[in-house]
């Protein structure tokens, strides 16, 4: 079944991608279940994240979508009495292997929140360079281009370049935001994954993000989980339905909104549950 | 509120028809006979106030504030300096919170982020029942275990390593202002570490996954983002543990030494304020010698209002945002 799916899958995105692309998957997932204690979040998941694509997941809440991200850079493993099983190959390497360091991976895979959660006690300046300084950059002329580079590719540079010095915190919303995803590219990563990032802002605010998405893409490899279908449809290239813990339906973007293959998903996305 | 939301019609359906009244009667009374202890306890701390400040006014009127600079307590001249007390008082508290405050933090960091929830609530049971032992049980081990301990264990190597310090100097004594800051440091532990353990605990777990999501490991979330955060907080427990070393009165008496003293090592006897209330009431003989304790106790308690009152200001404001 699994290995169906992801053969319908590769013919989708093969047609949908230039010739000699198809085998550049960033990540790949199989077979992966979460728990929390005795709650089984996700059941058995396979996916595999094209590179330098948007991959947007949707589905109602509760379907583990949220959970199925945070074991993309194990993250699920900080909460007490969570356990993961299953693979998640980065780049062809095991992220799950018992030697591998889930601090590298988590700089390799970067990771921006619901709410934006800039660190209250930092200077905008010093969130962005938290990253860098946690791993071990002290030089001070490294940090200010890394923290102008992720600045103006978070697209923030311009509104906040004559006041570093001030708190992260007494940036609005959005721009709260889009520090959260500098601090986060500060770092490298070659993944960011993105838990329903828009979801405490305004309408103005959201389409900055998600132009922001867009524009990434040029250097990374983003998985979006949203509940705003239309933000799935507006920003994703491939879109993957969950439903109870459960991949559904995986494919290009206009696919699943126009032509899904499954009556659930078909349910899902034209409103009538969720 | 929710009687004016239903609006009229509503109430008179829900309420029989001369029903309202009586309730709201016995309503008032209610509210009346709740408020007023809440009254009493204010009014007791302001006639407090009030009292010490009329006792104290010949002390006040005679010494001026150079009672608080002056260092010679004479009973028998009827001249008084209450500099020592002073001196003893805030020595004995910093030296509590120096000691107990790096064991209280490190109790609170594992409370809230290390210990797993049933041995978390266990520990923090246990630790706060060190605060309910009575303080005369605590000056009892000070005086038969830990001042014989503090002469005989930690005093010599301290002088042979540190007694080029003034503060390390001299003959080893026991008793004296060191073992009275480590008495007051096991009675601060308990107020510090359940207090910081809360502000810790109140750290959203939005700010520890931001510091993981950026490849810090446990400590790194810890020193860079849970403590920050916490920061408030925790400056408002450590200020409480000196409100609570600052005015404990027992066991300090009983290990201090009760000598009014500056002297400049911590093996010396000192005095502290509420120790010198405790044990000089008694004999204070003259009008002007009752009159000088009383400016004392006035200090303390203006002194421990402040502190206690800042630090639950930090505290809350740390709760609740």
């Amino acid at each position: 079944m699994t290995t169906l799916r992801n053969q319908a899958l590769s013919d989708a995105l093969a047609r949908a991608e230039p010739a000699g692309s198809v085998g550049a998957w960033r990540l790949r997932v199989e077979r992966l279940h979460a728990y929390f204690g005795r709650v089984h979040a996700v059941r058995g998941l396979s996916i595999a994240i094209a590179a330098h694509r948007i991959t947007a997941i949707i589905g109602p809440s509760g379907c583990g979508k949220s959970t199925f991200l945070r074991c993309l850079n194990r993250m699920h493993e900080v909460v007490p009495g969570a356990r993961v099983e299953g693979r998640v190959y980065l780049d062809g390497e095991d992220i799950y292997a018992p030697y591998v360091d889930p601090v590298t991976i988590r700089r390799r895979v970067g990771m921006v929140f619901q709410r934006p959660a800039p660190f209250p006690t930092m200077s905008i300046y010093d969130n962005v360079a938290a990253g860098l300084r946690l791993a071990g950059v002290r030089d001070r002329r490294r940090l200010d281009e890394a923290v102008e580079r992720s600045l103006r590719q978070a697209a923030l540079w311009d509104e906040v370049k004559d006041a570093l010095g001030k708190p992260g915190t007494s940036l609005s919303g959005g721009q709260q935001q889009r520090l959260c995803i500098a601090r986060a590219l500060a770092v490298g990563p070659e993944v960011l994954l993105m838990d329903e990032p828009a979801s405490a802002l305004d309408p103005a605010s959201t389409s900055k993000i998600e132009e922001l998405a867009r524009t990434l893409r040029e250097t990374l490899t983003i998985v979006i989980v949203t509940h705003n279908m239309q933000q799935a449809a507006r920003v994703s290239d491939n879109t993957a339905f969950m439903l109870a813990g459960e991949l559904v339906e995986y494919g290009p973007t206009p696919q699943i909104f126009t032509r899904p293959g499954d009556h659930r998903t078909e349910d899902y996305v034209t409103g009538r549950f969720g | 509120m929710f009687r004016s939301q239903v609006g009229r019609e509503a109430e008179a359906l829900l309420l029989p028809p001369g029903g309202a009244r009586p309730r709201r009667w016995a309503d008032r009374t209610f509210r009346g006979a709740l408020t007023a202890p809440g009254l009493v306890v204010v009014l007791l701390v302001a006639w407090i106030a009030v009292e010490l400040t009329g006792a104290a006014m010949p002390a006040i009127r005679r010494f001026g504030p150079a009672f608080l600079w002056t260092s010679r307590w004479d009973p028998v001249h009827n001249v008084f300096g209450a500099l020592p007390f002073v001196y003893g008082t805030i020595a004995s508290s910093v030296l509590a919170v120096v000691i107990g405050v790096p064991i209280s933090l490190g109790v609170a960091i594992y409370l809230a982020e290390i210990a797993g929830a049933r041995t978390a609530r266990l520990l923090s049971c246990l630790i706060e029942l060190v605060a309910a032992i009575p303080s005369v049980i605590l000056g009892l081990w000070g005086i038969f275990v830990l001042a014989p301990w503090v002469r005989t264990v930690v005093e010599p190597p301290l002088a042979a390593v540190l007694g080029w310090l003034p503060l390390f100097s001299g003959p080893a004594y026991g008793i004296g202002l060191l073992a009275a800051g480590i008495i007051l440091a096991i009675m601060v532990i308990p107020v510090v570490s359940s207090v910081s353990r809360d502000a810790l605990r109140a750290v959203p777990q939005e700010q520890r996954e931001a510091m993981y999501a950026l490849g810090a490991t446990r400590w790194e979330v810890i020193r860079h983002a849970v403590l920050p955060y916490g920061r408030s907080g925790i400056i408002g427990a450590i200020i409480l543990g000196f409100g609570r070393a600052f005015g404990e009165t027992m066991a300090v008496t009983m290990v201090i030494g009760n000598r009014p003293q500056i002297a400049p090592s911590l093996f010396q006897p000192a005095y502290t304020i509420a120790a010198a209330l405790a044990n000089e009431f008694s004999e204070a003989t003259s009008d002007l010698y009752l009159s000088a304790l009383v400016e004392m106790a006035l200090v303390l308690f203006a002194v421990s209002l402040l502190v206690n009152g800042a630090a639950q200001w930090l505290v809350s404001r740390m709760t609740r945002a």
